[in-house]
């Protein structure tokens, strides 16, 4: 029986009545002032600056529209919602027209009706009657207007002027433009300015000859259209229309969920037809996305129904052997045989397990836990090692808890806005185009980074300012800004003085004034002019409202964790913490790092941060799992890794993650892989990681299971489930039947019995609750006595540890360094269209974008080695060498090159090295020397990975067959 | 007779279409041969086209006027003793104040126009110019902002709204403007993008005496707080904007524009920006948008430029014609612009009689005459010769007068009385040859071409109203379809975003009305349509 949630009869959105299936025309007006008016004898209240059609439509009046929607600004084009106010002369449009107190409006009378109609009429005179084979009917707004204002003819005939035969863009993989059936409202036009911030649309023309146009009159394709769907979502006809849709009808039902993507987080209505996903569409109500959307969640879903999907559970003796498809019982038993065996032989500690920051928060919990009550070590660690590991090291050590202080929503207030190391337009889509957003409004702009991202060229933004620094110097960038801040009396005394300790502060204070801190020495390690950053430190620090957002390229160094502290140091001493507009902002990579981090997937630390060696928190866990909990933190990945090869650590079950293709040191990863006597691989493809594996255990999908997911603002949303499992269970319940074959008992029925448990053991989230997270949408912990409904905003009046505790940040220069044979900096990065390792992505229309990882150098480096587009280079490091394609582009600075590590024959990690954070072992992806030189083949890895892999597929294959 | 010392040639565009331009090069050549003591001014034009190119040359007895003059009478005239003032010549015209077509119009914008060397910022003082700036400096934006509001003065663009209360309200308006770059400031923005046809006041003022509007938007700003003003300028006025530059840099250097004028420790900064050719960027929200380097698309109002218009910010967006008036005004002292005019139209208004007419040019009045004194007594008829049919006053979007109506009072209300609106002045007349039904096929296929596209009456109602009137002229089903004309006509009055689509039904239903012959209609058919 799957559980359908119908956003029509439940109540969402904190305690507001706002119905999120409806469109109230304007968006809403945020006012202390109330004013009160008369629709057609209605009395209606509401915030001053609100528009007479959005407080009709709260008052349940609902004036026929084309061109208003309530996520975006009103525009009074298209003039159905005409209506008449005493003592006012005409017949103005309701949704330009803000209330006025006393206002007494008519909403329907003879004069308006016929005006609505003639105006439909006008519409109607050019635009094909084809209603019942037209995608969009049953969800088409003209269809309605045209019902609803009583359009019974046209008398204009149809052998006017007209678009009838204007040319169709079927150029995107996902929807269609057909220009003959645009009204013109400039909806997506709109959608694409204010929602999205790409201006990749416009009006060309004008008059009768006004047409919707992308980029330079050319192909959605070839514009600077980023298909994040927001056009298509905005249109009221067929004009832009999913071809899914197009394909196979509307849907019949929706289930509200959220995105498995990115760690924003975006709440979508999952649209179905029986049991098949043909639609996802932003949810309006998700407090993360407000309604928007980019290319992966809203239209790369296709991987779920792939054909490559695992469909049954697989075991085998040897990975050179083929695949037997055998029974869930007897994978599980297989497995938990082999785990028992190997613990006999080789003592406690030598199994381990991999949480995943893409599963829930349930089934994350669940398997730490099965490791700490079934396995009986600590051996548990999670993707977050390898991304933002010292995030939660940095920020704990200096406010006191692991997690981004701030909501998305609070970029809308900040004024100036630091980005370091992160790129948002690529890898946080939605929240980025809030940010442009705010950028637009004229918040300014300061960008850490090595290369000139897209985030520098917002469109309409006022001050920006790029500070290109020289990978691995994020340390020193920092201290210098610091040391501005400080010797320039830039400093909230008041806030240090009310919310720091002193004594910690007093040194750090002493350390930044040092001159070895001052942006002038600085000047020659980041390789940034001193003047920019005293620039940038002094807007920062001048603002009233300054706001860090930082993403891997702060985490993934060497100094990471230093980094962290750095940042959070920098916000103490500006006193921008605390507050909205402000704050320390890390952007999580995948869907539930954050959830992750919090499930207690780090071998140190139980639910909630709670460490392993406190005795008293040991104790309540044993109480309530009835088992002894291990006093001693367990391995870390690498640690994995290292005893993996060593011969001590010999079986590892790993949920969700594909560490052969993302962890550093590729051939490092594989040796270990094959040196365990059993890998346990649970994915819902055969991944690069399950090459190396034993058992294979079918995964689910986000759309197959019910959960939660954190995202990156300590967002608690709910996952639901809105189609059946194509292996029969979800991931939680695998987990579950493996902790019961290891003689564990566990007996959930249902994901929020697990999210109970969780709330009676981690602190911070004993009031969350399935129920409650029904009744408010979303909660963002903290949620306890304290914060019953959440916390939005942390740390208003103190830090949980109670003073903010400066750390000292001494530079201290990466091991890996330039030298004559390796004299270019490598570092790595996302891309818009594809996610992280590309399992779900590369399953998709998504690779029409992106179908290769290509290598980025500046021309003066391409030159210098004879390098031109599209040659092949062979890029060589320390730890390996691999082959790309290259690509010359100016956004690079000259001695850094750049690529991603979407597709796992690129290789990407064969180069990048086993150096990592002093602090939490996060490795240092972001900085490995290399030499680039054009070649002709693909290097011996790629070729040998190739051979690897093509068996493996062969002995899946012949597992299906048998 | 003695040699005269000075001779004017107009350097005006429509003066230059007409030959002056030859003739100045030409005269040129011949004074540094013949006569190297004579001064070739380069003058505005007086706005009598009709007798353009109109040379005058300085006497003890006043300037003397010859026109219209060519290129190829020239060397005839120079013969006859132009530069000794002959009063022989058959194109001599006597001298120019006594010409009564000038002399019978009340000049106060007007006055100087022709008169000056145009960008002669000695000429322009010679001539009581920076008077009215000179006493702003020393008054309280209040008490300018009340001296406008005496002055009666409206908005000369055509929707005739009191200047003073706009300025009022500009004054009034908080700039503060969290987030905004601009925050803070407010602006003065002049729209000069004068499109309606038959109308040249606006480029005239600009090509004959740009120091005046200059001054005119320099009071404004100090009226109302804003240090930086725009010229928005159609991009089909070639030398307006040369004369505008060169006006700018040579009031800037001498201080009468830029930081701390004369002295004063008050700031204005001016900027011309061209149009790029849409007659839609004359509305002033469509003006704003192009003016920010958006494409020219009409805004909603509310909100009201006053309080949010170019860059976000409290805004006064006033005519050329409007801001011109306004150093006369703040010299002479509103209630004496007052004077002028009658009920609630009060000073002068610049008329522009164009189209079929003998005596075409501008001619500025009080308020009150009649429309017949105007294009009979100043016009003198067509050019044609054959008997006066139609007149369109105000642009485009104005009505066509029959007969009848052309004792209606030049004057706002009495126009607005009789279905007609003054707009910007201008007068375009009509002869009896002309097919009306076509004028307001013409009508609605303007609106075709101009309308910005943004609301549907107008994007789409222009191109019906087209076809419809074609299938009137074919006698398809007229009836029928001179009803549908009657309702699409109201669809686009009351449905248009702005006055582009919602006056466009103006010149269509007074054509229907006033000429059903044109439409093949019986007087009792025509009754819907009307």
């Amino acid at each position: 029986m799957l559980n359908y949630f119908d956003p029509k009869t439940e109540h969402t959105g904190a305690g507001s009545a706002i119905d999120w299936t409806r469109d109230y025309g304007t968006p809403a007006v945020d006012s202390d002032v109330q004013v009160s008016l008369d629709i057609d004898g209605v009395a209606v209240t509401v915030p001053e600056g609100t528009s007479v059609l959005r407080a009709a439509a709260l008052a349940g009046i609902n004036i026929p529209k084309l061109c208003a929607s309530d996520n975006l600004e009103a525009f009074g084009s298209c003039r159905l919602c005409a209506v008449q106010i005493d003592g006012r002369r005409g017949m103005p449009a309701s949704c330009t027209t803000p209330v006025a107190e006393g206002m007494a409006v008519t909403t329907q009378n003879a004069a308006l009706a016929k005006l609505r109609r003639n105006v439909m009429e006008l519409y109607i005179s050019d635009h094909p009657l084809d209603c019942l084979t037209c995608p969009a009917n049953g969800d088409c707004e003209l269809q309605d207007m045209a019902g609803a204002v009583g359009l019974r003819e046209v008398r204009y005939g149809f052998s006017g002027e007209n678009h009838l035969q204007a040319e169709k863009d079927h150029s995107n993989p996902y929807f269609s433009f057909d220009p003959s059936k645009c009204i013109v409202c400039s909806r997506c036009v709109r959608a694409c300015e204010e929602v999205q911030g790409t201006f990749a649309l416009t009006i060309d023309g004008r008059g009768f000859d006004s047409k919707v146009a992308a980029g330079q009159d050319e192909p959605f394709m070839d514009s600077e259209c980023v298909s994040c769907g927001a056009c298509v979502q905005a249109c009221p006809t067929s004009t832009l229309m999913e071809k899914s849709i197009i394909d196979e009808g509307q849907p019949d039902h929706s289930v509200v969920t959220t995105c498995a993507y990115c760690g924003v987080g975006c709440s979508f209505e999952a649209e179905m037809k029986g049991d098949k996903l043909v639609r996802m569409t932003p949810w309006k109500g998700g407090d993360a996305n407000h309604g928007h959307s980019c290319v992966k969640g809203r239209f790369a879903f296709g991987y779920a129904t792939h054909k490559d999907r695992l469909r049954e559970p697989m075991i085998r003796d040897s990975i050179d052997l083929p695949w037997r498809a055998v029974s869930w019982e007897e994978a599980i038993q297989f497995t938990a045989d082999r785990i028992r065996d190997i613990q006999t032989r080789h003592g406690r500690d030598s199994v381990g397990g991999i949480t995943s920051s893409r599963c829930t928060n349930e089934e994350t919990y669940l398997v730490q836990k099965l490791v700490r009550a079934a396995f009986g070590n600590n051996n548990t660690d999670t993707c977050a090692r390898v991304c933002h590991s010292p995030t939660g090291y940095g920020l704990k050590t200096t406010l006191g808890e692991s997690a981004g202080t701030q909501t998305f929503d609070s970029v809308m207030k900040s004024d100036v806005i630091v980005v370091i190391g992160a790129n948002p337009t690529d890898a946080h889509p939605v929240f980025a185009s809030r940010l442009r957003k705010r950028l637009r409004q004229g918040a300014s702009l300061i960008v850490a980074d090595p290369r000139h991202i897209d985030l520098l060229k917002t469109p309409h933004m006022g001050e920006g300012i790029h500070l290109p620094l020289r990978p691995g110097t994020n340390v020193a960038l920092i201290n210098a800004m610091a040391h501005v801040v400080v010797s320039e009396g830039l400093e909230d005394e008041d806030f240090v003085s009310r919310r720091c300790d002193p004594e910690a502060y007093r040194q750090w204070r002493e350390f930044i004034l040092l001159e070895k801190n001052s942006p002038e020495h600085m000047e020659t390690i980041t390789g940034v002019p001193a003047d920019s950053i005293r620039q940038a430190a002094r807007l920062y620090g001048e603002a009233g409202n300054g706001a860090i957002y930082y993403g891997l390229g702060v985490t993934e160094h060497s100094q990471g964790s230093t980094m962290v502290i750095g940042i959070a140091n920098l916000a103490m001493a500006t006193g921008n913490i605390g507050r909205e507009g402000v704050g320390v902002n890390p952007l999580r990579g995948q869907n539930n790092v954050q959830g992750s981090c919090d499930m207690g997937s780090f071998p140190h630390e139980l639910p909630g941060y709670q460490h392993v060696g406190v005795p008293e928190v040991r104790a309540r866990f044993s109480a309530a799992w009835g088992v002894d909990i291990d006093p001693e933190p367990g391995l870390r990945i690498p640690n994995m890794f290292d005893a993996a090869i060593d011969g001590s650590f010999k079986a590892l079950y790993v949920q969700g993650e594909d560490i052969a293709q993302s962890d550093p040191n590729t051939q490092h990863v594989e040796q270990a892989l094959t040196s365990l006597e059993c890998l346990i691989v649970q994915d819902i493809f055969l991944n690069e990681t399950a090459k190396f594996a034993h058992v294979l255990l079918p995964g689910s999908t986000f759309l197959e299971k019910n959960g939660t997911f954190t995202n990156a603002e300590r967002r608690i949303n709910r996952v639901r489930k809105v189609m059946a499992p194509v292996a029969g269970k979800e991931d939680w319940e695998v987990t579950q039947d493996l902790a019961n074959a290891l003689g564990y008992p566990m007996h959930y029925s249902h994901p929020s019995e697990i999210m109970d448990e969780i709330a009676q053991l981690a602190p911070t989230f004993t009031g969350v609750s399935y129920d409650k997270l029904e009744r408010l949408g979303s909660i963002q912990w903290p949620c306890n006595e304290a914060h019953p409904d959440g916390t939005p905003t942390m740390h208003e009046d103190s830090f949980p540890i109670g003073l903010g505790r400066f750390g000292l940040t001494e530079f201290v220069e990466t091991e890996e360094r330039t030298n004559r044979r390796f004299p270019l900096l490598l570092t790595t990065g996302r891309i818009l269209s594809q996610y992280n390792v590309g399992a779900q992505t590369r399953r998709t229309d998504n690779q029409v974008w992106h179908d290769e990882d290509v290598l980025e150098l500046h021309p003066h480096d391409a030159e210098e080695r004879g390098i031109s587009a599209g040659d092949w280079v062979g890029i060589t490091s320390r730890a390996g060498d691999t082959v790309l394609r290259a690509r010359i582009s100016e956004r690079m600075q000259p001695g850094v090159i750049y690529t991603t590590f979407h597709h796992p024959g690129s290789g990407a990690n064969v180069i990048t090295t086993d150096n990592s954070d002093w602090a939490t072992n996060c490795p240092e992806y972001k900085v490995t020397a290399v030499q680039v030189e054009k070649v002709t083949e693909p290097s011996s890895w790629q070729q040998r990975h190739q051979t690897f892999g093509r068996r493996q597929w062969q002995y899946l294959e012949q597992a299906s067959d048998a | 007779m003695a040699e005269v010392h000075t001779v004017y040639v107009p350097r005006d565009t429509t003066a230059c279409s007409l030959g002056a331009e030859a003739i100045a090069q030409q005269l040129g050549r011949h004074l540094a041969m013949h006569s190297p003591d004579c001064r070739l001014v380069r003058n505005g034009s007086r706005g009598a086209f009709w007798l353009e190119p109109l040379l005058e040359v300085e006497t003890e007895q006043g300037r003397l006027a010859y026109g219209p003059v060519t290129p190829e009478q020239l060397p005839d005239l120079l013969a006859a003793g132009l530069l000794a003032g002959t009063t022989e010549h058959p194109l001599y015209l006597g001298p120019v104040d006594d010409i009564p077509w000038l002399r019978r119009q009340q000049r106060l914008t007007f006055a100087r126009a022709g008169v000056t060397d145009p960008l002669s910022i000695e000429d322009y003082r010679t001539h009581g110019g920076f008077v009215g700036l000179k006493k702003a400096l020393s008054m309280t934006p209040q008490a300018l902002v009340d001296e406008v509001k005496a002055s009666g003065l409206r908005g000369r663009g055509g929707a005739a709204f009191p200047a003073g209360i706009k300025w009022q309200t500009v004054l009034d308006a908080p700039a503060d403007n969290p987030g905004n770059p601009q925050s803070g400031r407010k602006f003065i923005v002049c729209n000069a993008d004068e499109g309606d046809s038959g109308t040249f006041a606006d480029r005239l003022v600009m090509e004959a005496d740009p120091y005046m509007l200059i001054e005119g938007m320099i009071i404004a700003g100090l009226a109302v707080g804003a240090d930086y003003g725009f010229i928005y300028l159609r991009s089909e006025y070639p030398l307006a904007h040369q004369v505008l530059q060169e006006a700018i840099t040579r009031a800037e250097q001498a201080g009468w524009l830029g930081a701390d004028m004369q002295g004063s420790g008050r700031d204005f900064q001016l900027e011309v920006r061209l149009g790029a050719g849409a007659y839609i960027c004359g509305e002033e929200t469509s003006l704003l948008d192009s003016l920010e380097g958006k494409r020219g698309m009409v805004r909603a109002k509310p909100p009201l430029p006053a309080l949010k218009g170019a860059f976000g910010q409290p805004t006064v967006v006033n005519n050329v014609l409007t801001l011109a008036a306004v150093p006369w005004i703040i010299d002479q002292g509103g209630q004496a612009y007052a004077n002028h005019g009658q009920g609630r139209s009060l000073g002068t208004m610049p008329f522009q009689l164009a189209g079929n007419i003998e005596r075409g040019g501008l001619v500025e009045l009080a308020f009150g005459p009649t429309l017949r004194e105007l294009v009979e007594d100043f016009g003198g008829g067509t050019r044609s010769g054959r008997p006066m049919q139609a007149i369109q006053v105000g642009g485009p979007l104005g009505a066509y007068l029959p007969a009848a109506q052309w004792d209606t009072s030049l004057d706002y209300e009495a126009f607005a009385e009789a279905g007609a609106v003054l707009g910007h002045g201008g007068v375009v007349v009509f002869d009896d040859t002309v097919d009306m039904a076509q004028q307001a096929r013409f009508a609605m296929e303007f609106c075709m071409v101009e309308s910005c596209g943004k609301c549907t009456p107008c994007r789409i109602g222009s191109v019906r109203g087209v076809e419809v009137i074609d299938r009137i002229i074919a006698d398809d089903n007229r009836a029928a379809q001179l009803d549908l004309l009657a309702e699409l006509c109201d669809t686009m009055e009351f449905g248009s975003l702005c006055a582009m689509g919602g006056m466009t039904p103006n010149p269509v239903r007074s054509a229907v009305e006033h000429f059903p012959d044109a439409f093949g209609v019986t007087p009792e058919s025509s009754a819907g349509a009307a």
